[in-house]
């Protein structure tokens, strides 16, 4: 099958707007008899179910939370980046394209990402309009802060709490839909299966998770929002819930999986602490604006952090890194922790972590604080405590966080950090219409592999999943189902809907009868630690290969040996989160395959056998300038396809922070 | 910070779903360390009860970083446990000693009926906002952003109140369980906001409606909602709902 990624002829500039002027319509009355599913109901999910129930399509949406309000989309903190301009320091669309493209080491689609681009705007003055209560200046106008790999301030954001803050925004559109009955929300279900019919996605398979109960759902497309997979590795800064099983599901009906193996690991989260750890809590990358990196320069130094004297320690990132220093991107700050800590020179007991201080930005905001109260003091406690009380304003969330984390006070100690899993930029493959390769079925969000490349800048993944709920579904479906206003319903009697809910009625009483003596959390403990070991910050054709025997031999374990209590038929997160770990204990080998078979080193992929002399990555455009599209064949059977990456505007180059 | 390990017992509401009867069943754990957080003291208690072929313990749950409001326990007579301001998922071990017995319950309030254990059902929240709780503006109508300046106080105010995470504790927490936080909080977002506006009263009047229907108890202004809420949401929030409230009844608005 040929890939055909639908990117619009014409320039760059025009290729949306003149889709947009030339998609195909549905009218009014044929939307009110087509019928879409949504799954997922985080800021992709909730910014499409809302806008199509708006249109007058009848939604159906879904996700497994209690409530849509609590999807993950609600823990990012930073920011949502836009083109505006508002602080005129020269961004434009093109600007925040350009920054993308080279954020994601030249391996995006230069067409989403212009249209991804065009759109921020829009995003931003439709949740103000929503009530967003984005941070503000005095002026009463918005605000802006920079984010890593730009030289604009175009990131707006709500204290530490900005997911949170879009989420309601989405999520009270949606509840509007709700009560005007054109969103039937569905919350504590899981879509476990897509049914087919004559080849086309026209519903799913999902179980309610209160009574257990299997349930079947028309819809004439089905949209997959349904987040990222760094659960895979088991520890990382997603919501223990986040999982893959969806797109998952997808993939095996067909549904290409795009760059498995890109995976974001964010250089700043507070580090394991024990063998309990459940998750990881990631300290916003906003804090390397103030915070300095360090380790001790003498390897095993076990001395407090206070009490090493400044020219013993080795700021290891402005030392490398002198342009960029602190703020060099996130595979770049986290590849060299790593270093640091693997060379002997991590801190804590763990060993496994590095410092994140903010002494020198307290003092230098105290001095500052002290000169604007007209104090013309040097004392250093009263600059301290002036400067304490400033960085308190912009960081404090984060600070009482790490508090309570870690027992610390990181006002008076630098913080320990060290990197962890965050975000995936690989997902299921789309085309320029956010459609899979199984017609009428779509991906949105961190569900699909669109456009970030091979690694993600900061604040950039909220604006792609509403910009894809907003304002490129709307279009792209209507443009779909405008060939398919004389489908009537399907009956949920069909064949069709009765094979699959036998597949996943088999599949769930398989896992049940396994009656083994391994706890679920211990399978998926032991493939994390083979991801991270093996798959994770640096990789190796070795090591990869390793992996995946390793993960078909654990899979085979987990199919013989899982424990899995209680029943079907009631509420049972035991088996719910069963059903998750296989599905990432096959997700991993091809992950893993992926990895091996991508012999480059491109943003957060980094193979060791990729490097320059200096130790950075090397990318190969000669031989990798392709996104992989992988097709499941059978069990550990994928074959590759080849999307190539024609660059008509932008013409990569090195990517060079030094 | 010194690390210790502890020996607990717990003693754990245990009911198997919305029709039978609970009760407290007793366990034991032991070699729980000081870094733990609460939840992961309950994964430890899980595993082994997996372990010896017994069911674990339903909870709630998902970001484990105090924001996504799914977390729920009634710990020793406290919502949330007894850190100021902190969801269950960022209490922490080292608020206990070696020997401890903790008390664990579900939310209690008739509009939350309890699922499974300590999970309960908090529908009613989505109902009430669904009733009002958003303002009227479809994808696309929106003007440029910075045409509407706001006063930076009141986005801030509105900031506060938004910062809800619609956990439930407020009502756990209530001898009422009444919702009058959860709502106020909802409110006042928007009212601060002039983009609220237009929609304010039949938004009060809707909301507060709908918390009625819900059964929800009413607010007598005894304030261990404030005292337990996990964000600080306060006290000032109820008091402007009342306001909007008389307000919208006294200019005859009854509905949307
Ligand atoms: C700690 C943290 C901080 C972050 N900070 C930022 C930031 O500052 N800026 C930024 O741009 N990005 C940030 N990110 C990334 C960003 O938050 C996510 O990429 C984004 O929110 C994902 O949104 P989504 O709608 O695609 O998926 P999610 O919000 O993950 O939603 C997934 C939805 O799918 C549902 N679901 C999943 N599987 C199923 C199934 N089988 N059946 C039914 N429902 C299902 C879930 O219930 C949920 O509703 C951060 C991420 C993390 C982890
Ligand atoms: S007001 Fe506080 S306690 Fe009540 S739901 Fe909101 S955050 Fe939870
Ligand atoms: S688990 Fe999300 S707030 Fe506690």
């Amino acid at each position: 099958m040929a890939l055909n990624s639908k990117i619009p002829s014409g320039q760059l500039d025009s290729k949306w707007k003149t889709y947009k002027s030339t998609c195909k319509l549905v009218n009014p009355a044929n939307k009110r008899s087509l019928e879409i599913i949504v799954v997922g109901t985080g800021l992709a999910g909730a910014s499409a179910a809302a806008t199509l129930g708006e249109m007058g399509y009848k939604v159906k949406a879904f996700c497994f939370q209690d409530s849509p309000r609590r999807a993950h989309s609600i823990a990012a903190q930073g920011g949502i980046n836009a083109a505006k301009n508002y602080q005129n320091d020269g961004d434009s669309t093109y600007r925040l394209f350009y920054d993308t493209i080279k954020g994601g080491d030249y391996r995006a689609r230069e067409g989403n990402v212009h249209r991804l681009a065009e759109v921020s705007a829009n995003i931003i003055d439709q949740c103000v309009a929503q009530g967003v209560p984005f941070a503000r200046e005095y002026g009463g106008l918005l605000s802006n802060r920079s984010f890593g790999g730009t030289q604009v301030q175009r990131t707006f954001y709500a204290a530490g709490q900005t997911g949170q803050q879009l989420l309601i925004g989405a999520y009270q559109g949606l509840e509007r839909q709700v009560s005007l009955g054109n969103v039937e929300m569905h919350s504590r279900h899981e879509m476990l299966e897509i049914v087919m019919v004559d080849g086309k996605a026209r519903g799913i398979i999902a179980r309610n998770l209160v009574t257990g109960e299997l349930e079947r759902h028309f819809g004439h497309a089905v949209l997959l929002c349904t987040g990222g997979y760094g659960n895979v590795f088991y520890l990382s800064t997603n919501a223990m819930g986040s999982n893959v099983t969806a797109a998952w599901k997808a993939h095996k009906q067909g549904a290409f999986f795009g760059n498995p193996c890109y995976t974001q690991i964010h250089p700043t989260c507070i580090p394991v602490s024990g063998d309990h750890q459940s998750k990881l809590t990631l300290m916003s990358e906003s804090l390397r604006n103030d915070g300095r990196i360090w380790v001790p320069k003498a390897k095993g130094d076990n001395r407090k952090a206070t009490d090493i004297p400044e020219e013993e320690r080795d700021y290891y990132l402005e030392r490398r890194y002198p342009a960029f220093g602190n703020l060099v991107p996130r595979d770049v700050a986290s590849r060299a922790a790593k270093e640091r800590c693997d060379a002997g020179f991590g801190v804590g007991s763990s060993k496994m972590a590095v410092y994140l201080d903010f002494a020198s930005a307290i003092e230098r905001y105290g001095k500052v604080e002290a000169h604007k109260q007209g104090l013309h003091t040097t004392d250093k406690n009263t600059i301290m405590a002036l400067g304490r009380d400033v960085v308190k304003e912009k960081y404090g969330n984060l600070f009482d966080m790490y508090a309570k984390i870690t027992g610390e006070n990181p006002y008076e100690i630098p913080m320990r950090i060290y990197p962890a899993v965050h975000y995936t930029m690989g997902g299921l493959w789309v085309d320029y219409e956010l459609m899979t390769t199984v017609p009428n079925l779509y991906a949105l969000g961190e569900a699909n592999f669109s456009d970030h490349g091979a690694n993600r800048l900061g604040a950039s993944a909220l604006m792609q999943g509403l910009a894809d709920g907003y304002f490129v579904i709307p279009y792209t479906l209507g443009n779909n189902l405008a060939n398919d206003i004389s489908t009537k319903a399907i009956p949920t009697d069909h064949p069709a809907f009765v094979a699959a809910e036998k597949d996943v009625n088999d599949r769930i009483n398989r896992l049940m009868n396994i009656k083994g003596t391994e706890s679920v959390e211990s399978f998926h403990k032991r493939l994390g630690k083979i991801m991270w070991d093996k798959c994770g910050m640096a990789r190796n054709a070795k090591g990869l290969t390793e992996a995946i025997e390793e993960i078909k031999a654990l899979r085979k374990e987990f199919w013989s040996n899982v424990r899995v209590p209680g029943d079907i038929k009631e509420f049972n997160p035991e088996l719910d989160k069963a059903g998750r770990v296989a599905d990432f204990l096959e997700l991993g080998e091809l992950m893993c395959i992926d990895a091996l078979n991508r012999n480059e080193s491109c943003g957060g992929h980094f193979r060791e056998e990729s490097q320059t002399e200096e130790g950075e990555a090397q990318r190969d455009d000669e031989h990798f300038m392709f996104v992989s599209a992988w097709e499941y064949k059978a069990d550990s059977q994928f074959e590759l396809h080849k999307e190539a990456l024609d660059y008509e505007v932008v013409h990569p180059s090195a990517r060079s922070y030094k | 910070m010194e690390h210790y390990n502890m020996n607990l017992t717990l003693k754990v509401w245990k009911q198997k779903n919305n029709k039978a009867k609970g009760a407290f069943e007793t366990y034991k754990v032991s070699g729980i360390s000081s870094e733990m957080s609460f939840l992961e003291m309950f994964d430890v208690l899980n595993e082994q009860l997996v372990a010896e072929n017994k069911e674990p313990i339903a909870f709630d749950h998902d970001c484990r970083e105090g924001i996504c409001g799914m977390c729920s326990m009634y710990i020793n007579g406290r919502a949330h446990g007894p850190w100021h301001q902190t969801t269950t998922c960022q209490l922490h071990m080292r608020e206990y000693k070696d020997g401890d017995t903790i008390v664990v319950e579900p939310w209690r309030a008739n509009s939350f009926p309890v699922i499974k254990d300590l999970v309960v059902d908090r529908s009613a929240f989505d109902r009430i906002v669904a009733a009002g709780g958003y303002i009227s503006v479809n994808t696309g109508n929106a003007q440029d952003a910075n045409c509407l300046p706001v006063d930076k106080q009141r986005a801030d105010e509105s900031f506060a109140a938004a910062t809800c995470i619609g956990c439930g504790a407020c009502v756990a927490a209530c001898p009422n369980t009444s919702a009058m936080l959860f709502v106020s909080a909802k409110v006042s977002h928007l009212a601060l906001l002039p983009q609220g506006e237009p929609e304010r009263k039949s938004r009060a009047v809707n909301m507060i409606h709908q918390m009625d229907t819900e059964d929800f108890g009413s607010c007598t202004n005894i304030g261990a909602c404030e005292a337990e809420c996990p964000k600080g949401i306060s006290l000032e929030n109820i008091a402007r709902l009342n306001r909007e409230y008389l307000g919208a009844m006294f200019s005859g608005s009854k509905e949307a």
